[in-house]
């Protein structure tokens, strides 16, 4: 039985070679997702666009797979890397390790990161500028409360999470020194990242201290946030993904982080030739992090809000105004996540 | 104060539900790791329903009815095949924890969740938690003062005598997998349509596990067990209120705060419960 297997097997590689000869192998790309999965609407999903749009318009070969837990990420980055893909691109801070596990055995193959940075030289590491988006989203958070009392939700307590937190927060007292926040996180482990009904209730005791505007940062977990916020008719601001559809006249608006443009870029710059490792950080300069406006939200975001919001994104960008990094207060805490 | 016990009752229902469903069926003699599977498969089957009939009493009624089968499945498993329970049990949890997100992506596109129901055609959580604190009652008069409660316990303690008495204990056994299966699925239809607005993979989070302790904490008694129920609803909701909670300037680490839950249970556990006495003849099968 073995035997016959092998004959199979070689006769399968003959005829891929022989009677269906490619002109040019695409390049294959492995896209391993967070266990946010892909329809997350979220941070995934916006990894998730961007590997799509590549593939339909870079002509490659796309694979993404979900990982159903934590210790999956190795031996799932592994198989591709096994099976000759060119470039693989691991989301989220959680699989910067397994990640430089398997970029060291594989030396000869492109791996992109995102969230966490790396110091192979095979690996790309992109990191955002989220402080600097959580900043205009906690003045646009504050501009629009009423009870000047604003809320941050996030997923796990990690540096990651602090960087929005300190810079929401830090946005939201630029605008009054009267505006208090209140800050919670849904959890310890990365069920945090997607557990609702936790981050409901978390909502709920928010509103109850009378907070109107919450800014959610915890994954598929915000869509509980933003129930609460429909059922108790408060404003909630999404994250990662431009997220005013999902409910439309509560979501304020969404700190956008592009995802799906760092994935687009990476996988255009390796068709090229040109990829290279090493950390990029992408910001407001480059787009990459924006707060979103559309139809969905322009009616309770107003004009003068987001003529405020668009004057202080000019002084980030100028640098008149410099938004505090929880990376740079804590340096040795970021580098070792 | 109010917060936290409110929070506490949102958090308890689906455990108590749950709870209640796997009393009926391991005083009966099954044991039934298997109500994750069960509150996830009527969680997503009330949510499909209901955004499809816009009718929360009508998607209540159909994830009863999807418990039910998965209990059902368990009991052909167990009684008729005479598989292990355990084995049964966790096949189950399996099967339900993959179905939905399959489905889901067939029937709207969405693997990871369904849409959102529309706010008129949610669950009324508030009734559903006053029916979560009614129903103990229920339970224990079905389970002490009733010809069938009497027959679920001799199947759990001592199904020969059943046997003797004429009464198949198999029958006995299905019966109350299926009433278990259906109360289990309140609970999971609460989750989906009632606290929340949409069914979301894996948001049961091991609430069927908690609930399985609160059972055992509870020594399978009705009312004892909704107090365990209780109790677990307010080590989930308690953490959630000392967060951010700080004096004089120092605030305790949230990583802390989240053990604290674990450590009143392992404290209450040791220091309360003494020893939990299970039905004799769960988990074993009749021949």
């Amino acid at each position: 039985m073995p035997k016959l297997s092998w004959f199979l097997y070689f006769l399968a590689l003959f005829l891929n070679q022989s009677v269906f000869p490619q002109t040019r192998q695409p390049l294959k790309i492995g896209l391993v997702l967070d266990r946010g999965g892909k329809d997350d609407k979220s941070f995934n999903a916006s990894a998730f666009t961007g590997a799509t749009r590549a593939k339909n318009e870079l002509n490659i070969h796309l694979k993404v797979l979900e990982c159903s837990s934590d210790s999956a990420f190795v031996p799932t980055i592994r198989t591709f890397a096994q099976h000759g893909y060119d470039l693989i691109i691991g989301i989220g801070f959680v699989q910067k390790s397994a990640i430089e596990a398997v970029a060291k055995q594989f030396p000869r193959i492109s791996f992109l990161l995102i969230d966490a940075p790396s110091s192979l030289p095979n690996v790309r590491s992109v990191i955002f500028q989220e402080h600097e988006g959580s900043y205009l989203v906690g003045t646009i958070a504050a501009l629009s409360s009423k009870t000047k009392t604003v809320g941050f939700i996030g997923g796990m307590d990690i540096p990651l999470i602090r960087r929005f937190e300190l810079g929401y927060r830090t946005g939201a007292t630029a605008i009054s020194t009267q505006v208090k926040t209140f800050t919670h996180y849904v959890g310890a482990s990365s069920e945090a990242w997607r557990d609702p009904s936790r981050a409901k209730e978390l909502a709920m005791l928010q509103f109850s201290k009378g907070v109107d505007v919450v800014f959610c940062a915890a994954g598929s977990s915000c869509l509980g946030v933003f129930d609460a916020a429909e059922e108790k008719k408060k404003y909630a601001i999404g994250v990662d993904s431009n997220q005013n559809w999902v409910k439309p006249g509560t979501i304020l608006t969404s700190m956008v982080k592009g995802v799906d443009q760092a994935v687009y870029e990476s996988i255009s710059l390796k068709l090229n030739g040109l990829f290279s490792g090493g950390t990029v950080h992408m910001g407001l300069k480059e787009n990459a992090i924006s707060f979103s406006i559309d139809e969905n939200n322009r009616k309770i975001l107003t004009p003068e809000i987001e003529r405020q919001a668009l004057k202080i994104r000019e002084q980030i960008l100028s640098g008149t105004l410099i938004v505090p990094d929880f990376y740079n207060l804590h340096k040795s805490t970021s580098t070792s996540k | 104060m109010i917060e936290l016990l409110t929070s506490s009752l949102r958090l308890s229902a689906p455990l108590i539900f749950a709870a209640m469903g796997g009393l009926l069926c391991e005083r009966a003699g099954v044991a039934t790791i298997c109500l994750e599977g069960v509150l996830l498969i009527s969680a997503f089957t009330a949510a499909s329903v209901d955004l499809l009939t816009l009718n929360p009493i009508a998607s209540v009624v159909a994830g009863m009815f999807a418990g039910s089968i998965f209990m059902g499945l368990h009991a052909f498993l167990t009684q008729k095949a005479k598989t292990d329970h355990i084995i049964s049990g966790v096949a189950i949890n399996i099967l339900a924890a993959g179905l939905p997100p399959l489905l889901s992506q067939a029937w709207f596109g969405s693997s990871t969740n369904t849409p959102s129901v529309p706010t008129a055609a949610r669950l009324s959580a508030a009734w559903m938690i006053a029916i979560s604190l009614v129903l103990p009652l229920g339970i224990h008069y079905l389970i002490y003062r009733t010809r069938f409660g009497l027959r679920i316990r001799s199947a759990g303690d001592g199904p020969e005598a059943l046997q003797t008495a004429g009464v198949s204990v198999e029958k006995v056994r299905t019966l109350a997998l299926l009433l278990g299966g259906a109360l289990t699925s309140l609970g999971g239809s609460y989750l989906s349509i009632g606290h929340s607005s949409q069914f979301l993979r894996d948001m049961t989070a091991g609430g069927g596990f908690i609930a399985l302790a609160a059972v055992i904490f509870g020594k399978w008694r009705p009312i004892p067990v909704l107090f365990a129920s209780l109790f677990f609803g307010f080590t989930e909701a308690l953490p959630m209120i000392l967060q951010g909670i700080s004096w004089k300037g120092i605030s305790i680490p949230v990583q802390w705060i989240q053990t604290l839950p674990y450590l009143l249970t392992i404290g209450i556990l040791v220091t309360t419960i003494g020893s939990a006495r299970p039905p004799r003849a769960i988990g074993s099968n009749q021949n």
